[in-house]
């Protein structure tokens, strides 16, 4: 299979910290890729070294067979990024802010007005073109956001924490939009920290802590790592303990042969989340 | 050569597109200052008094379009990308496009260069109600193009190296608004000590003033001045792409 993005060794130092070290990563073509970590744990800092942002202080890193550092033009015009925060021009209304990134990549003014009319349709912003960029929701801004990152029609598109602070409705939209984009043919590196956003989306991910790369798979690989079924057990009424299990079975017995007080007990399929708990430590966030 | 123009059109047409919209305010508002220092120096302060034989209005009006000029773009050119880079982050959507960092710096440049001149213009037409120039030569608009490219150059270096909104207004606090009293704009600089007169050498303003009051006093053309300040200019052009390079690392 093709691969889209191949890093050998990456490595981002910032002075002296290491956000990213050593990752060896592969994405292959047509694949929505999930690139998961608990905060600061290094995913927008390798988002940014992907998309030739930032330099990598080692380690060299292909997307589409173009090595960044050496032909970071030539990546540019196969990449799409959607960054995190909303970096849209707010002096700008909808439709300008598509017309711009189409003037920056090149693409004839004919194609562009046809491709831009397409994609504001596409996304749902017909209405809004002419809207200012204030006037907008945070659900449709975002949507802009994409719609102006797919008008040189990338072969690879980043999103960088697509949904985060949209409604469930938005959000459910988005994973829509993401499905769609997917099966037209478009490679999706998608970091997010919802895990269950992952597991809806992606055919593969990646966890990331501490700059390390901890872990790598399908979902229900990662899961069969861990334990298929999970018993949640409060103690003392106070906090919760998980359990992980190969099977209901093994789940079941050890219950059973838990004291008489404890009384409140789940037991569930184990889910990508509970992956991500194991790996990345209990208490996420608070180091 | 053909690709790069569009490039650099495609960076400036994104402001030219915020100017088109906002243009009455943006003239009103950088119209201001120089219209009152026209009143009050040149009307209130200056009646009757005359500088290297010239009345002190024909001798101020050079300075405050040299004044004028700098200002303008300064802020045009620097707030606007710092605006960019800080606020709406939007910046980096250049950065990732396949546009070259000569397109990008020259784009953002021309934006302070076309408001700057706007502004000139105005201030000139408005001048002119007051006291017309005796002797106004072509070197006149040569030398405010060139005003309003060093500034902008400036406006856009400042703005790629800003960290915060305070870094900008620190810079034009300390260095913009003294420079723009003291650079011969207001008084010769043969009235000032020599010690001061050589500081203030150092001044592209200081070079400005002098070219444009040359050109439209009909005084003798201070070529050395207008190369000067060109150098300031080939200088900050030069760290925009240092600067830009190093920010992108």
């Amino acid at each position: 299979m093709e691969e889209v993005i191949a890093t050998q060794n990456l490595t981002k130092k910032y002075k002296e910290v290491c956000a990213v070290e050593d990752l060896n990563l592969r994405v292959n073509s047509g694949e929505i890729f999930g690139f998961l970590g608990p905060n600061g744990a290094g995913k927008t800092t390798t988002i940014r070294v992907l998309t030739t942002l930032a330099k990598p202080s080692s380690g060299s890193i292909r997307v589409s067979g173009f090595d960044v550092a050496k032909e970071p033009d030539k990546v540019k015009k196969v990449i799409g990024v959607v960054q995190q925060h909303l970096s849209l021009d707010l002096d700008l209304n909808v439709r300008e802010n598509m017309e711009l990134h189409g003037m920056l990549h090149h693409i004839p003014s004919g194609e562009r007005k046809q491709r831009i009319a397409e994609l504001l349709a596409y996304v749902g912003l017909t209405k809004q073109s002419e809207k200012m960029i204030p006037e907008l929701s945070g659900g449709m801004k975002k949507a802009a956001m994409i719609a102006r990152a797919l008008v040189h029609k990338p072969k690879v598109l980043f999103l960088d924490e697509p949904t985060v602070g949209l409604d469930v409705q938005a959000r459910r939209r988005m994973w829509d939009l993401i499905r769609s984009l997917n099966s037209n043919g478009t490679t999706i590196f998608l970091t997010t920290h919802y895990i269950e956003e992952a597991e809806a989306l992606c055919q593969r991910v990646g966890i990331i802590h501490q700059g390390h790369l901890i872990a790598l798979g399908k979902p229900a690989e990662l899961r069969q790592k861990v334990g298929m079924v999970t018993v949640e057990i409060l103690v003392d009424g106070k906090f919760t303990r998980y359990e992980h299990f190969p099977d209901r079975e093994a789940a079941t017995q050890h219950v059973q042969r838990l004291p008489p007080e404890v009384k409140t007990i789940v037991i569930r399929e184990s889910s990508l989340e509970d992956v991500f708990v194991e790996l990345t430590g209990k208490k996420v966030g608070e180091d | 050569m053909l690709e790069t123009l569009r490039d650099i059109y495609a960076v400036l047409w994104v402001d030219l597109r915020f100017l088109s919209r906002n243009w009455a305010k943006t003239l009103a508002t950088t119209l201001v200052a120089p219209v009152l220092y026209l009143l009050a120096f040149g009307y209130g302060l200056g009646r009757g008094v005359s500088i290297e034989g010239y009345s002190y209005l024909e001798f101020v009006i050079p300075g405050i379009l040299a004044l004028t000029a700098m200002t303008t773009t300064f802020n045009a050119a620097g707030m606007k990308l710092h605006v960019d880079r800080m606020f709406y982050r939007c910046f980096d959507e250049t950065l990732m496009s396949p546009v070259s960092a000569f397109s990008i710096i020259v784009g953002k440049t021309l934006i302070g260069v076309v408001r700057g001149l706007m502004s000139s213009v105005a201030l000139l037409a408005a001048c002119l109600v007051f006291s017309p120039l005796p002797a106004v030569d072509l070197l006149f608009p040569l030398t405010l193009v060139a005003t309003c490219f060093v500034f902008s150059f400036l406006g856009v270096l400042v703005a790629l190296i800003a960290k915060s909104h305070q870094d900008m207004s620190v810079f034009m606090s300390l260095v913009i608004l003294p420079m723009s009293f003291l650079s011969g704009t207001f008084f010769s600089l043969n009235q000032v000590p020599q010690a001061l007169s050589i500081v203030l050498s150092f001044s592209p303003l200081t070079h400005a003033s002098l070219c444009l009051r040359a050109s439209t006093l009909g005084q003798p053309f201070p070529w050395l001045s207008l190369l000067i300040l060109s150098g300031f200019g080939a200088v900050f052009f030069a760290l925009c792409f240092v600067v830009l390079r190093r920010a992108n690392a």
